[in-house]
């Protein structure tokens, strides 16, 4: 898988970035635990708190060691009360710490909602500045893992529709860590999406191959110190001319797969972040190819998909030579025997390909 | 009914024939409109007969405590019982000073909504006590996190009525830049949180707060409330776990008014038990006081306080008093309840039980009372003048225009810079006169 690998280009360290510090190869849920780890030694005031990331690390390890390193009043298990840890999350972020609840996976993060979107998002606002939420919710979220209804979900359209939050989508270790520093630094709440599926290693869709791990991926070099990506700012991750193609997550690899099968001249976007979006690089992309394809795995209407599209037409309706298409998950719950004919994978995004460049 | 479906189950056409039928049990308050009021059934424990635990005590113990009131002040205006808190004559008398402001307030700003000076606003008739003397029994850096109906903390804190004032008419005095509900005050020189609209949120983020405190290894402790119909809420739950996980410092204050909106306490569960009892199940020191006994609120919330100073773990505090007043400027409790009601309520009027007690002590006089009333109700209508200086809802927006978009973030995002610049075109294509920054 050569070709993916190589499409997902390597990073430079940006903003702050301790340029002596050792890199090592890390897996995405390494990266995050460097992340977390990092920000804690610089910043007395982050905590990090949910089910089962304490004393055991957490069910996908994201938390390991952490405890042990800085304390159990730094890092602690919580009740199984998904309001309650965004809550206190939110109280906490008022007395003056820095909080990084964990949402064990995307799907129970409904419980919390209230407390997010009444809350978290609206405190700034509501009191003129007086308290603020400056919180990072990580959540492991999205499918490809036979997750079935309640462990595959993409619920990132409810957040964006959201004012007053942030979105984050990291694609690589690298990413992952820069971003999630990033997102933890940032003052305002912050909604980290972790894509579960490419925790191990950058899957390219193609679910009946050996599954790859980052270890020989460009993007699987990490630098052990502190660096951060910008939010806002998204990865131009192949250039072409053909085609534009925006994803996020795991359909970022899984574009890449599809331009490297196909030969098409696509010029793939990572988001990165989705709120606030980098409008400039999807409008000058576009521009250029005068075409777009819009990727994700959450269900397609009123999805975020949607917005992107309006955005694109709205701004780049002179320029577009075809129709802007979705290829998104479909408008049911996500299924666990059909998980590869939910999922929108090589075949579909080709198809769509194909459509786009008909026209 | 399928043909193949088994005929010998019950169904709801042939029930089991050697049982009663089910019957669902809809609450239903005692008296509606029309009807006479008896609140002979309302079980009052005389005043001074309920214990006093040491601070420390296990959270186990306090099932009598759950079931009881604690009560100070008796039927002769005595402080009575191992709960009397002894204050001195002038605390008791400012305690007195700011109840009956903040009663002179709220009757000022009820009149400005009815006025069309405003778009909404909120009484505590007869709910002064709980937020007064509570007040008074914490310190000043104790975070507290209120629902809509504790104005009587900013008020015993010292808060400018003008501010208060301000933010109701959201004029250009208001520091929320009018984009909050009246009443919706956030006033964190006064450690007040900023209120929200959604029910209860504000118990596991008092919870939050005090775990901070405590892991921080700081001495200030949190305390929140809300009404006893919002103890339905999952919040109250979750808030509750938390507390009683990491012992955190914070007193829960649940003001059992009797009445949340239209809905009597019984929707939240009041026919079998109590609001205080709910924390014996989660292991935390329940107390149920007479929230119209101000020596009783101030009793109660400083053995509270003390409880949480010293590690020994949170509080709740059910106060036990009537909404004597509709739910809000938008309600008409004449459609769901006997007007005969607060009158009857026995545990009687907060102002009248505290000046009745330092008139029976001799620190006091009906005299000083007139006189007292007449200096605060001068002192809101000075505030409400000087508040008017900078507008009044009626009169149209006071803040700039696009101040509408600042503090969504911290920094402006692209997308809302957009959105300002549009509105401001659209503004300016329509030929309003509207202030901009």
């Amino acid at each position: 898988m050569a070709d993916t690998q190589s499409a997902v280009s390597e990073q430079v360290p940006q903003d702050g970035a301790d340029q002596a510090s050792e890199t090592a190869r890390m897996n995405m849920i390494q990266a995050i635990n460097s992340a977390m780890d990092v920000m804690m030694a610089r910043d007395a005031g982050v905590v990090v708190m949910g089910e089962d990331v304490g004393y055991f690390g957490g069910v996908f390890r994201a938390t390991a060691g952490l405890q042990k390193k800085y304390g159990k009043t730094r890092v602690f298990d919580t009740p199984i009360t998904e309001c309650g840890i965004i809550g206190v999350a939110v109280g906490m972020g008022a007395y003056g710490l820095r909080p990084v609840p964990e949402i064990q996976f995307a799907d129970y993060i409904y419980p919390a909602l209230d407390q997010l979107v009444s809350e978290a998002a609206r405190l700034r606002y509501r009191s003129s500045g007086e308290f603020t939420a400056p919180i990072t919710v990580r959540s492991p979220f999205g499918g490809g893992i036979f997750g079935g209804q309640t462990h595959s979900q993409s619920p990132e359209g409810l957040f964006t529709h959201m004012s007053g939050i942030k979105t984050v989508i990291p694609s690589t270790p690298y990413d992952a860590k820069g971003l999630l520093i990033a997102a933890i630094e940032d003052n305002d709440p912050t909604i980290f999406f972790e894509p579960k599926r490419i925790y191990n290693g950058p899957f390219n869709g193609h679910w009946d191959r050996p599954a790859e791990n980052w270890s020989k991926h460009p993007a699987g070099a990490v630098p052990e110190g502190y660096y951060k990506i910008p939010l806002g700012k998204a990865n131009v991750v192949r250039e072409g001319q053909a085609v534009t193609m925006l994803a996020y997550g795991t359909m970022v690899h899984v574009c890449a797969q599809v331009v490297a099968d196909t030969g098409v001249d696509a010029e793939i976007i990572d988001l990165r972040t989705l709120v606030p979006l980098d409008i400039e690089t999807i409008e000058a992309s576009v521009k250029k190819t005068g075409r777009c394809l819009i990727v994700h795995e959450a269900t397609r209407t009123a999805g975020f998909g949607a917005e992107l599209s309006a955005l694109v037409q709205e701004r780049c309706f002179y320029h577009l030579e075809a129709p802007v298409e979705r290829v998104t998950g479909f408008d049911t719950p996500y299924p666990h025997s059909l998980e590869w004919a939910y999922f929108p994978g090589p075949v579909r995004i080709g198809q769509a390909l194909k459509k786009i460049l008909k026209d | 009914m399928a043909s193949n479906a088994p005929t010998n189950l019950p169904s709801a056409d042939m029930p089991r024939q050697n049982m009663p039928r089910l019957s669902l049990h809809v609450p239903e308050p005692k008296f509606r409109p029309g009807d006479a009021v008896d609140f002979a059934d309302v079980d009052v424990p005389p005043a001074g007969s309920a214990r006093r635990p040491d601070t420390a005590e296990a959270a186990s113990q306090f099932t009598d405590l759950a079931y009881t009131l604690v009560r100070v002040l008796d039927e002769q205006n005595q402080a009575v019982g191992p709960w009397n808190p002894q204050l001195s004559p002038d605390k008791m008398r400012r305690m007195l000073r700011h109840m009956a402001t903040v009663r002179a307030f709220d009757e000022r700003m009820f009149r400005a909504q009815r006025q069309g000076k405003t778009s909404f606003y909120m009484k505590s008739l007869g709910e002064e006590a709980v937020a007064v003397a509570g007040a008074h029994a914490l310190d000043n850096d104790d975070m507290c996190f209120p629902s809509y109906r504790q104005q009587g903390l900013l008020i015993a804190r010292g808060c400018p009525m003008v501010d208060m004032m301000n933010q109701i008419y959201s004029n250009k005095g208001d520091k929320l830049q009018g984009k909050q509900l009246p009443i919706m005050y956030s006033e964190k020189r006064f450690g007040f949180f900023s209120i929200s609209g959604n029910l209860t949120t504000q118990y596991p983020q008092a919870v939050g707060w005090a775990m901070a405190s405590a892991s921080k290894g700081d001495t200030k402790i949190a305390a929140t409330w809300c009404g006893e119909g919002s103890t339905a809420e999952g919040d109250f739950h979750s808030a509750l776990t938390f507390a009683t996980v990491y012992r955190a410092p914070v007193i829960f204050n649940v003001v059992n008014n009797q009445w949340a909106i239209s809905s009597f306490s019984g929707f939240a569960g009041a026919e079998a038990t109590t609001f205080a009892a709910r924390a014996v199940g989660y292991g935390i020191a329940g107390l149920r006081v007479d929230g119209n006994d101000a020596l009783a609120v101030y009793a109660a919330t400083a053995w509270a306080a003390e409880r949480a100073r010293t590690n020994a773990g949170p509080t709740l505090i059910e106060h036990f008093t009537y909404r004597t007043e509709g739910h809000s400027t938008s309600d008409d409790p004449t459609q769901y309840r006997s007007a005969g009601e607060p009158t009857a309520w026995p545990l009687g009027d907060p102002i009248t039980r505290l000046k009745d007690h330092l008139i029976a002590l001799g620190e006091w006089d009906d005299e000083r009372q007139a006189a007292m009333d007449r200096e605060v109700a001068e002192e809101v209508k000075a505030a409400q003048k000087e508040a008017e200086k900078n507008g009044i809802l009626g009169h149209g927006l006071h803040q700039p225009l696009d101040s509408l978009f600042d503090g969504v973030f911290e920094d402006m995002p692209w997308h809302l810079k957009e959105q300002r610049q549009q509105m401001i075109d659209e503004e300016e294509a329509s030929g309003r006169p509207w202030a901009r920054k």
